[in-house]
C-alpha cells in the first residue's frame, strides 16, 4: 500500500519515533554545510565587481528569505493536511512552524535592511517586494497570537489552520512582485528558471547556505513537533514507555 | 461526497477565493503598488507637473553632470525608449553611476524636468568578481574595435 507511510506518520508515537531517528542526521548535517558555506561565502568567495565585499551579506539574507517562505509553505500545507485529514500530527508540525518561519522573516528583513542603506541608499521602503515580506511576518505573528489565544487545542488547530491557508497566497505574490510590478529589489540571481547570474566561485556556497538552511528548517521544526506531540500526549501511555526509552539509552537520570 | 473530500473541496475553495480577492484587489491597485514609473508613461503624459511621483530607469551614458563646487548633479533617465531629465541636489548612493538603474522620488517641474529629492541606486541581479568584469569590459572594447577597424 503506497499510502501507508503517511498514514504511520499520522500516529503521534511513530512520528515522535521517526522523527527522533531522522534529527542527528538532519542537525548534523546543517552544521556541517553551514559552517563550510559561511566560511566560504564570507571569507574565501571573490567580492563583487559592484558591491565589493558588501554583497557577502547575500549568504544569509538569501537562504533565509528563501526559508520565510518555504517555511510558510510547509505549514499551510501542514495545516490543510491536519484540516482534511483530522490529523493531530500535522497540525502539531504546522504549529511548529510558525516561529521558526517568523524568525527567517525577521532576519530576511534586517539584513535586507542592513543591505539596503549602503548600497540602494535607504533602510526602508514601501516597494512591492519589502511590504509583501513585511506582510508575511505579520501573518506567522498573527498565527502565533491567535493559536495562543484560543484555549481549546481542537478549535485553536482548526481555526489556525485557515489562517495558514489563506495566507498562503502571500507566498507566490512575494516571490513574483520583482516581475509583476516595478520593483526597487532586482530580479532573483538563483532561485529562478534558467541560469543563474553568478559564476560557480560564488553560487556554490550560496547553494550550500540554501541546503544548510533548508536542513536546519527541517531539524527545527521536527524538534519542536515532537515537543508539541509531547505536550499533547502526556496523557498517552506510550509516552512513558518512549520517554522512559530515551533515557535509558542517553543513561541520563530524570 | 464523504466528509473528507467536502473538507478537501472547502480548503481548495477557501484558497481560490482568497486568490481571486488578491488578484482583482492587486490588479484595482496596480498603480499604487508600482514602486515607480517608467520615462514611457511619464512620456504618455500620465502625470501632471507638481504630482509627486517615483520615476526609475536607467541613467543614461555620458549625460551625467555635477556642478562644481555644489551638490548639484544632471542626468537623463531612459527605459530605452523614451528618456527624462532629471535634476538633484544632494548625496548620491555609492553604485549610482551612469548606465545603471536607479529610483528617485519627486516631481516634474513646468518644463518636464523632474526635480528629484531623492535618489537610489537599483542594482541588477548579476554578481561577479572584478577581475572577470574588467577582461568582460575589455573583451567588449576589443570586439568594438575590431568592428571599428573593418568598416573604415
Amino acid at each position: 500500500m503506497t499510502w501507508l507511510w503517511f498514514h504511520k506518520l499520522a500516529s503521534p508515537p511513530h512520528f515522535y519515533r521517526i522523527a527522533g531517528r531522522w534529527l542527528p542526521w538532519l542537525g548534523w548535517s546543517a552544521a556541517v554545510l553551514g559552517v563550510t558555506g559561511l566560511v566560504w561565502g564570507l571569507v574565501l568567495a571573490p567580492s563583487d565587481y559592484q558591491q565589493g565585499e558588501g554583497y557577502r551579506i547575500l549568504y544569509v539574507h538569501a537562504p533565509s528569505a528563501w526559508l520565510s517562505t518555504f517555511t510558510y509553505t510547509t505549514m499551510a500545507v501542514s495545516a490543510a493536511v491536519g484540516l482534511v485529514w483530522r490529523m493531530n500530527v500535522a497540525h502539531s508540525v504546522s504549529a511548529s512552524c510558525a516561529p521558526l518561519g517568523a524568525s527567517f522573516t525577521f532576519v530576511a528583513l534586517a539584513t535586507g535592511s542592513l543591505w539596503g542603506k549602503p548600497m540602494w541608499g535607504t533602510w526602508w521602503e514601501w516597494d512591492p517586494r519589502l511590504t509583501s515580506e513585511l506582510l508575511l511576518l505579520f501573518l506567522y505573528l498573527g498565527y502565533m497570537g491567535l493559536r495562543s489565544a484560543i484555549e481549546d487545542q481542537t478549535r485553536a488547530d482548526r481555526v489556525c489552520a485557515l489562517l495558514a491557508i489563506v495566507g498562503v497566497v502571500n507566498v507566490p505574490i512575494i516571490y513574483y512582485s520583482v516581475e509583476w510590478w516595478n520593483s526597487l529589489h532586482q530580479a532573483p540571481s538563483v532561485m529562478k528558471f534558467g541560469k543563474p547570474t553568478m559564476p560557480a566561485s560564488m553560487l556554490v556556497p550560496l547553494l550550500m547556505m540554501f541546503a544548510a538552511g533548508t536542513l536546519f528548517a527541517a531539524t527545527m521544526v521536527l524538534m519542536r513537533a515532537r515537543g508539541e506531540i509531547l505536550r499533547r500526549e502526556r496523557v498517552g501511555t506510550w509516552l512513558e514507555a518512549a520517554v522512559g526509552e530515551s533515557v535509558a539509552l542517553t543513561g541520563e537520570k530524570r | 461526497m464523504t466528509p473528507r473530500q467536502q473538507r478537501m473541496t472547502l480548503v481548495l475553495g477557501v484558497v481560490a477565493a482568497v486568490a481571486l480577492a488578491g488578484f482583482l484587489a492587486l490588479r484595482a491597485f496596480q498603480n499604487n503598488v508600482m514602486f515607480y514609473f517608467d520615462p514611457t508613461r511619464v512620456a504618455a503624459g500620465e502625470v501632471k507637473p507638481g504630482q509627486r511621483f517615483r520615476l526609475g530607469g536607467m541613467v543614461v551614458k555620458g549625460t551625467l553632470v555635477r556642478t562644481p563646487g555644489t551638490m548639484d548633479v544632471r542626468f537623463a533617465v531612459t527605459d530605452y525608449r523614451h528618456e527624462v531629465a532629471v535634476s538633484y541636489t544632494g548625496v548620491l548612493p555609492d553604485l549610482f553611476k551612469e548606465g545603471t538603474g536607479m529610483v528617485a522620488d519627486g516631481q516634474l517641474d513646468a518644463s518636464g524636468r523632474f526635480i528629484a529629492t531623492q535618489v537610489l541606486a537599483k542594482h541588477d541581479e548579476k554578481y561577479m568578481p572584478p577581475a572577470l568584469s574588467k577582461s568582460l569590459e575589455a573583451g567588449k572594447a576589443a570586439a568594438a574595435e575590431a568592428a571599428a577597424g573593418s568598416q573604415p
